[in-house]
């Protein structure tokens, strides 16, 4: 069976927490290192990451950042608890963002991260409420 | 360009040093907005700043770069120093502003990203 979970990595991710922004992703890719997946692969899979754990410290109230594991693919999850996204195609667009001037100062706010998450990705799911966001993008491992 | 250049030329305050005489570079890419450098940056390149902060480490990180230079004097703070040891990461800064050392490693032959590759 190919499309049998075999391990899911989980982390919680604090709002406006910008110490620890960058913590979660960076453990998937040491994970993902010691597994001995190609470089480029797991430098995809750290963008995508790192853009997404990003985005719930930026612009949710908190949420989770899972990394799921299959035999052939890994799937970056996050769900979070709002406010959610009113119009995701207006956000899915290059350049825009809605990010505050505190937060642009931080490096944040080119309006590039969703772009650059469905850019890097074999596939993209995304799904929006008030009560909050829920993406999933997969990242396909090369047969070796 | 070696990393040894880089650091004439600009006149450079290493930081962290995880360089060696063989360290290579061959791009630079210049920017305060990390999600424009997790767009287009190869791992064989410098990501110049005006920023200081762990983000850029962390940007660095992702992306498998070996060194970010910050310019107009900046200084990281005690943790986004041991975040870069952490990651091996190493970090040099130039007094130069964000064009002037640009241009200094551009006239010395380090290339730019082009967008579309
Ligand atoms: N998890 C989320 N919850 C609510 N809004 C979000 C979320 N993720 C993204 N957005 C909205 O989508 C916009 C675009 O996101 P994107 O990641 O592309 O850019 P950005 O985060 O603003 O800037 P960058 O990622 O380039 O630093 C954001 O400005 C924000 O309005
Ligand atoms: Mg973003």
């Amino acid at each position: 069976m190919t499309d049998k979970l075999l391990i899911r990595y989980s982390y919680n991710i604090a709002a406006n927490d910008f110490i620890a922004a960058g913590k979660g992703s960076s453990s998937i890719k040491n994970t993902l290192k010691s597994m001995g997946i190609d470089a480029s692969t797991i430098r995809r899979i750290a963008i995508i990451s790192y853009e997404a754990e990003i985005n719930l410290v930026i612009h949710s109230y908190g949420g989770m950042l899972h990394c799921d594991l299959y035999e052939n693919k890994i799937d970056i999850i996050t769900e979070d608890k709002g406010p959610g996204i009113e119009n995701i195609d207006l956000a899915l667009t290059e350049g825009y963002s809605t990010a505050t001037e505190s937060v642009r100062e931080l490096g944040f706010g080119a309006g590039m991260g969703l772009p650059n998450m469905k850019k890097y990705s074999d596939d993209f799911d995304i799904a929006s409420s008030r009560e909050g966001t829920f993406i999933k993008i997969t990242v396909l491992l090369q047969e070796v | 360009m070696k990393i040894k250049e880089i650091k004439e030329i600009l006149n450079a305050e290493v930081i962290t040093d995880f360089s060696n005489e063989n360290t290579d570079i061959k791009y630079g890419f210049a920017s305060d907005l990390m999600s424009d450098a997790l767009a287009l940056v190869k791992s064989d390149s410098l990501l110049i700043t005006g920023l200081n902060n762990s983000q850029v480490i962390r940007t660095a990180e992702m992306l498998d770069m070996s060194t970010v230079l910050f310019v107009r004097g900046k200084r990281p703070c005690p943790d986004v120093v041991s975040l870069a040891l952490e990651n091996q990461v190493t970090i040099l800064s130039t007094e130069y502003t964000m064009f002037k050392a640009c241009s200094l490693l551009a006239i010395n032959g380090m290339e730019g990203i082009e967008a579309d590759d």
